[in-house]
Order: C-alpha cells, then structure tokens, then sequence
C-alpha cells in the first residue's frame, strides 16, 4: 500500500470513528461518576467519618500546603495524602492517571521557565544556549510542581471518598449559601440527563449515518447538537422552576442537615489540624 | 358539596397562541376526575393553572370559595395552606426530581412549607415506607428506572398529604407493572376526601381512576359524563383525536373501523365474510 493510500486510510478511519468516539467519550464521563461514588461506599478510613469532618480537615491540609515554603514539608503533606488515599480505598493507579500525570503536565509547563528565570547560584550551563539552571530556579519549580499535586491529590481523595451529596451538605452546614450549594447540586443532577440526551442524539444520527462525514459535516453537527441541548437545558429549567415552585419554594432554599458528630470525629478532626500546623510550622 | 376549585370563563395563551378557551369548571372535595384530550387540547396547562403556576388572562379562579391570584399567594399564611392542600405530578418526572437523593427530594416539600426537622424525618419515612422506596432513599434520581421515578415524584407530593392531587399523564411511558401500581394507588383513594384530577390520553386506565370525565379539545370542555358514557360515545373520540379509523384486511378484505390504542377489551364486529 502506498504512502498516500495509508494515509488517507488512517484520515477515513478517523472520519468514521468520530461518532464512536463521541458516544465512547458519554460513555467514560458517565462511567467514571459511577466509580467515584462506588468509591466512596466502600468501608474506609475516610467514609467513616463526618462528612463536615472531611471537608475541614482536607480544607486545612489544603491551607497548609498553601503557606508551607519548604519542599520537605509539602512532600510529608503529599505523603500524609497517599496515605490517606490508600487507608480510604482509593486506588493509586486512578489517582495517578486522574491526577498527577494531569497536574504534572500542566504544572511542569508553568514550573520550566522558573528553572532558568529565578536567579542565584548556578547549577547547569548550557554554554551554546547562554541559559543556566540556578539551585534556586530548581526549588521553585520543584515548590510549584510539588504544591499543585499534592493540594490536588487531596481534594481527590476528598472527592472520590464521599458521596457527593454528602459534600454539598457538608458545605452547606458550613454555612456556604444555599443558593451556591443548591445551584451545585442541580449542576449535578442534571449534567447527567443532557449527557444521556446528548447521547441518544448521537446515537439516532450514527444510526441514519452511512459513509464518511466530512470535517465541514461533523461541525455542524456537533452545533446543532449543542444548539439543541441548550434549548432543551431551558426548557427543563423552565419546568424545574415550576416544580419548585408548586412544592413551596419562595426564594428561600431550604435543607436539611442529618448529621451527627461521634468521638472519632472530634478525634479526626484535631489531628487533621494538628498535621496542618505542624506542617505550617515545618514549612515555614 | 363544597367546591375545592370554581373556574370561571377563563383563558389562557402561550404567547399567541390560546391554549384555554373560556373554560368553566366546578371540582368538589372527592371527586375523581380524568381530563381526556389529545396532546395540545390544554390538559397540562389546566392543571397548571389549578396548581397556581399559571394564572389566567381573562376570568376567575377560586380556592375554596378564595380567588387564587398572584396577589393573594403572597399572603403567606395562604400561600402555606395553599401549597400544602393541593399538589401536582409533573408529567416528566425529571422534571420533578431536582434533588441530590430520594431523601431529599421528599423532604424538599415540607422543608420549604416550614415543618420542623423532626416531622420532616418522620414523615418522609413513613412516606417512603408507604410508597415501597425507603431501599431508594440514598440514591440519586439520575441512576432510578422509569417506574421508581414515577413512585419517587408521587412520594415528593404525597408526604405532604394534601388534599388535591393533581396527575400529569401519570401512566404515560410506565411498563405495565408500574402502570398498574400507579392505578392502584389511585384507585386507593376512591371514597376518600382527597380529590383527584388526572390529565391522560390512556383510555384504557380512565375507568380505574376517574367518576367523572371531561373531554378536552382545543382549549375547552367539549363533553362531559360518567367513564361508561364518554368511553361509549366512539363519535365524541373521532373527534377528540382520542381514537382514530384504523383499516386492516381480515381474508383479503380490507375494512376500516374506530381503534383505541392500547384498550385491551377492545372489540368490534365485521360486517363482511372471512
């Protein structure tokens, strides 16, 4: 087969799978959701905790992270987090795909260029190139870098050891607005009905779809299935509203809040904030 | 008997278009009643208006012998007695469940009319014991089958025990179990106070639920009578869109005659040899 033939082989393949890959696309988002909140049952050191308890002392070790200065005590936050991961059953090999191959690649662009622009004292010299790699430019980017994974690898954790559900009223009981947690929740909800519409949809037009669609054809298509899902979004905002509406709401939402702190959370809870300062301390 | 609901020549559009045409009505505390019409005839936009949603633009709507206005739904301790006596099941249960749980979803209803913490609990477990869901309680609507939707949102409406419930084409895209435990459910109320107004195109399920029918089309009542007296009137369907002429050949011989989609005791003559 000649060079061409392959690759306008290759090109057509593409063409065709665009459809498939789309609906596989619906298909992972959906699927991953579905994970974390299986996760997030299973019997863990984290699920057994208060919700609001969680919440907090991840929030703190976030903080922490935040105002450490020195990498030695970032990488014992990072390690207190895989710990943590690992005792509340989350596996590794997600939290590395998910999140620190992720957070490497976009930290590490922003981090490079402090390898050469921080000044101080040099530590390699590309002679040809005039640039040089101070120890002080090699600090910050490992800071950076280090900062970025580990405060993302907790709010991880945080996320795929509780139910959503649990988080959004463990927020509200922290007295977030109930109108941030209840547009939170409704985000929640309903992202997932316009994925399964947006599905169908995908699905009917592979269905009526023979040969290959061109580049020009798979925009528009794409438009309209954004035009109509927009549409749809307001009309099933419309009702929403209505159905709100009959069951009493005024403007004022309103929540119930169900938990119950035990021993073992006020326990957890010190010992989230005493890591906190002694890493703030450490670090500083 | 005393009127729950008086409706007086009223009229409602959507933008240009009319979808309630001087329409009257009287509903009594107890009545069981099935609003038939085809789709666009005003069902839903009826109940709407009935659940003070929508409010007309020409004539009167009475609560109890009170006018149902925007004006006087502000009025708190009316809005409160209102909301509570009389509730409606959306017709996409989707629409309806807006909440992170089942739980919630339930509990949404007596939390925005002001119940304490305690009698919220109570009664959504009851509720959700009663409704056969309380397996469901932690789940999220998104992952429910269509039958436990539908179980869901009549729970969302039932814990707050009101005294009108209104129904949206309560069976429409149930599998028949659900559709039957839906029927039974209202078939349950029959000889109660509770008042029942089902929106539906289903004639097959119009004798279980209802006492009184009415006939929708274009906006207005064009019939009213008993089930036996509107289901026997195969003129008044014709023309309510409700059946249609369906023609099929029995030998060779191609006939015509009315068909009701879905009536399991349907039955007709022939009047040509096999």
């Amino acid at each position: 087969m000649s060079r061409n033939a392959t690759r306008n082989s290759s090109r057509n393949t593409s063409r065709n799978s665009f459809l498939e890959s789309t609906l596989q696309g619906f298909a992972r988002a959906v699927s991953k959701a579905l994970q974390s909140e299986q996760a997030a049952t299973q019997p863990g050191l984290l699920q057994q905790l208060d919700p609001r308890v969680r919440v907090l002392g991840i929030l703190a070790l976030v903080v922490s992270v935040i105002l450490c200065r020195r990498p030695e005590a970032i990488a014992a936050i990072f390690l207190v987090a895989v710990a943590l991961a690992v005792a509340s059953r989350v596996s590794l090999t997600s939290l590395a795909r998910r999140v620190w191959l992720v957070v490497l690649g976009f930290s590490g662009v922003i981090a490079v260029p402090a390898l050469f622009l921080t000044p101080g004292q040099p530590l390699f010299t590309a002679p040809a190139l005039h640039l040089s790699i101070s120890v002080q430019g090699v600090r910050t980017a490992v800071l950076l870098v280090l900062r970025v994974e580990t405060a993302a690898t907790l709010t991880t954790v945080l996320v795929l050891s509780t139910a959503w559900t649990h988080i959004l009223k463990a927020l509200r009981s922290l007295h977030l607005p109930a109108e941030i947690v209840t547009m939170l929740a409704m985000t929640h909800r309903y992202v997932f009905l316009l994925i399964e519409t947006a599905n169908q949809m995908f699905e009917s037009r592979q269905s009526r779809t023979v040969g290959i669609l061109s580049g020009a054809e798979r925009r528009r298509m794409t438009t309209r299935t954004a035009g109509v899902l927009l549409s749809k979004s307001i009309e099933l905002s419309q009702g929403v509203y209505l159905a709100m509406l009959s069951r009493g709401f005024r403007g004022d939402v309103r929540l119930l809040n169900d938990f119950r702190l035990q021993p073992r959370d006020y326990v957890s809870l010190t010992a989230f904030f005493l890591t906190a300062c002694v890493a703030v301390w450490m670090g500083r | 008997m005393a009127a729950i609901f008086e409706l007086q020549d009223i009229s409602f559009s959507y933008e240009a278009i009319p979808a309630i045409r001087g329409l009257t009505l009287k509903i009594e505390a107890g009545n069981r009643i099935a609003l038939l019409g085809a789709n666009g005839s005003g069902k839903s936009t009826l109940l709407r208006i009935l659940d003070a949603l929508y409010f007309p633009a020409s004539g009167s709507v009475k609560f109890k012998g009170d006018a149902l206005t925007q004006e006087r739904l502000q009025e708190e301790e009316f809005f409160l007695n209102f909301r509570r006596s009389v509730a409606l099941v959306f017709q996409n249960p989707d629409v309806q469940l807006f909440n992170p749980t089942v739980f919630d979803e339930v509990a949404y209803g007596p939390l925005q009319l002001q119940w304490s913490r305690e009698e919220v609990i109570l009664r959504v477990e009851e509720t959700l014991q009663t409704m056969s869901i309380s397996h469901l309680r932690d789940r999220s609507p998104y992952r429910l089958s269509g039958g436990e939707k539908k179980r869901v949102a009549l729970a969302s409406v039932l814990v707050l025990d009101p005294e009108v419930l209104l129904l949206d084409e309560p069976t429409a895209t149930l599998d028949p179990k659900s559709q039957s435990q839906v029927i039974d459910l209202i078939q349950h109320w029959k000889g109660t106070a509770r008042t029942v107004v089902t929106a539906t195109h289903q004639l097959e399920i119009v004798e279980d639920i209802a006492d009184r029918v009415l006939v929708l089309e274009a906006g207005a009542v064009i019939a009213e009578g008993t089930p036996s007296e509107i289901l026997s009137n195969t003129d008044l369907l014709l023309r309510a869109n409700l059946i249609h002429a369906h023609r099929h050949s029995h030998g060779g011989v191609e006939h015509s005659h009315p068909h009701l989609h879905g009536h399991s005791r349907h039955e007709h003559e022939h009047d040509h040899e096999h």
